[in-house]
């Protein structure tokens, strides 16, 4: 009797606990459930839809959405639900490389300018510089000076995001050095690559998931705004910028083409906006200044 | 007063300078032979050739690089490849359109997310701070295109309200003006209102836990004093600052919504440019609003001055 009592003390807590993240932060279950939702239908998509993205039929054009084409079709009488979920997986790809590249570049960097003093002031013009270059302008430059491709698009919308990661973590590392523990790896002898790795790296692990997540919203943002402004991907890759920008023409016409893919680009834009703010509330709430979006 | 503001010029010299580097450096470093890329893929070999010497592309690195910031430094951008005008003349023609959107868009968004980030801030877990935080962050989501669009299907095409896109000049009328201003600015104001909206609730949370906010309530001032003069002269400093580096937000949104809304600014000049393959004019779109981005927080840096006098230079 007593034993299952104290057997159920014991195990009630952890059960509440794990059913609590579902309830008690709602901003993360509905991200998730929102991005798994997209995420399977841009992963499934050739199980999901009949209609290949590409394959022309020039019978079926400009068709409102019906039981048949659940989206309509496009003036070249594609099917748009097909190319809208398809379209999912290059932002997909854009967003999580941009996110991993320029955390990746951003993290060297940042942690080389906080910990090695002569380097700081470079590292930091250069990043100020950078900065105020408006993003979406620098990526068109970069955009009208090479063939264009999902890998060039990638370069170009990492290059204006890494100085702000640069600047987080060279922030984090100031603060680290500060602490006491730095101080006790310094005396005892540890080398510079085992702080960095051991000390400083584990301890700016948090801040760089959340700044991550706004990256990888602001990527699929900007991707769309380049395919939209011709300076994206290939035209012929079906991304969602690049189905809004062939369809701007039939926007009276045919204004499904244009509403649908632009609803899935804001819906997977604020589920990982809303991931990136409910992580940040649940790994640690001190954050919410600190980190810009 | 004066020797601040110097100094802080002298300190914008670094930053331009870095933006210049990347500029030129981006044109060659970039894959493959610049020329090439400019001149398009129907060049013959003549053609590249030519415009190899006419953008410099033959000489030394450094001597380009030199006797191109030198011309900057005289105000001399280049010339379009396409048509020889004069970068600064071409970006003078069409300032005023982009100033007007950014200006009102601006104004509109500051006079409605400071009031809303106020009041979430007040009434902070309440549903009305839930509603207005849910709403930031669906707007911060929302494509300039997709709310563009939207606002165009409905106050344009069903309500026949408002122009569906194109520029009236403001010396032809107030109203004209505004009409056709007003769904680019609403468009194109979304992202940034939610961006203030949540910074100045987040600040304003802060400032509304100070003991002397508890004291001017407990004295009997009423709630809009406290969170104007004691709430929000607080939180002013952060505030300003995210209006300030919103603005290269605003920049790359102000391309999009001129797109959409068929307005001849800056932004359709650099989609021109781009579709031109212009790359000296790109050059200038950025250098020039990049200068405007740096010269618009060095006054936000000088308005803290005034803004909180514990700040000293």
């Amino acid at each position: 009797m007593s034993a299952t009592t104290s057997e159920a003390h014991r195990f009630r807590p952890l059960v509440a606990r794990r059913s609590g993240l579902l309830t008690r932060h709602p901003r993360i279950t509905i991200s998730v459930l929102l991005l798994g939702t997209l995420a399977g239908l841009a992963v499934f998509a050739p199980l999901i839809t009949q209609y290949d993205p590409m394959t022309l039929a020039v019978t079926q054009r400009l068709r409102p959405p019906s039981a048949a084409h659940w989206f309509g079709t496009d003036a070249y009488g594609r099917d748009t639900f097909s190319r809208t979920i398809y379209g999912g997986r290059i932002s997909m790809q854009i967003g999580l490389s941009v996110a991993a590249v320029s955390v990746a570049i951003g993290v060297v960097v940042g942690m080389l300018g906080g910990a090695i003093r002569w380097l700081d002031p470079i590292v930091m013009r250069i990043s100020d510089g950078l900065m105020s270059i408006p993003g979406i302008l620098l990526a068109i430059a970069l955009m009208s000076l090479t063939k264009a491709s999902v890998a060039t698009v990638i370069i170009a919308i990492t290059i204006p995001e890494v100085p702000r990661v640069v600047r987080l973590v060279r922030s984090l590392v100031l603060t680290i050095r500060e602490q006491t523990y730095m101080q006790a790896a310094v005396s005892s002898g540890t080398r510079l690559p085992r702080l960095m790795l051991r000390h400083i790296l584990p301890n700016v692990v948090t801040p760089l998931i959340v700044q991550a997540t706004y990256i990888c919203a602001s990527a699929v943002l900007i991707e769309a705004y380049l395919g939209f402004l011709g300076a994206g991907t290939p035209p012929e890759v079906p991304s969602w910028g690049n189905i809004i920008a062939e369809n701007r023409t039939f926007v009276q016409l045919a204004s499904w083409n244009i509403m649908f893919p632009g609803a899935f680009l804001a819906l997977m834009v604020l589920g990982v906006n809303m991931l990136g703010d409910g992580v940040r509330d649940l790994l640690d709430p001190r954050l919410a200044g600190r980190i810009g979006k | 007063m004066l020797r601040i503001i110097l100094r802080r010029l002298a300190a914008t010299i670094p930053v331009m300078l870095v933006v210049a580097v990347v500029v030129f450096l981006m044109l060659h470093l970039s894959n493959g032979d610049p020329a090439a890329v400019i001149a398009g893929d129907n060049a013959t070999a003549e053609d590249i050739a030519q415009l190899r010497t006419s953008l410099g592309l033959d000489r030394p690195l450094l001597e380009q690089f030199v006797q191109w910031i030198w011309q900057l430094a005289h105000g001399d951008l280049g010339a379009s490849i396409f048509n020889r005008v004069p970068v600064s003349t071409m970006i003078a023609q069409r300032v005023e359109p982009t100033l007007a959107l950014t200006v009102l868009t601006m104004t509109i968004a500051v006079l409605l997310a400071i009031p809303l980030g106020v009041v979430s801030a007040w009434r902070v877990g309440t549903w009305v701070d839930h509603m207005i935080m849910a709403l930031a962050v669906a707007a911060f989501s929302c494509p300039v295109f997709l709310i563009g669009y939207a606002l165009v299907g409905q106050f344009s095409r069903t309500w026949k309200l408002l122009p569906v896109q194109g520029y009236t000049p403001l010396s032809e009328g107030l109203v004209p003006f505004l009409l056709h201003l007003a769904l680019p600015a609403v468009s194109l104001g979304l992202i940034y209102t939610a961006l203030l909206a949540r910074m100045t609730r987040s600040t304003m949370l802060e400032v509304l836990g100070e003991d002397y906010i508890r004291t001017a309530r407990a004295k009997g001032l009423g709630v809009v004093p406290v969170l104007l003069r004691h709430g929000l002269r607080n939180a002013a400093v952060p505030i300003v600052t995210t209006i300030g580096l919103g603005i290269a937000l605003l920049i790359g949104g102000v391309v999009v919504a001129e797109s959409v809304f068929a307005i001849p600014g800056i932004g359709r000049l650099t989609v021109e440019a781009l579709q031109q393959r212009d790359y000296p004019v790109i050059q200038g779109v950025i250098l020039v609003s990049s200068l405007v981005y740096v010269l618009v927080n060095l006054l936000i840096d000088l308005s803290y001055l005034l803004l909180d006098p514990r700040i000293r230079y």
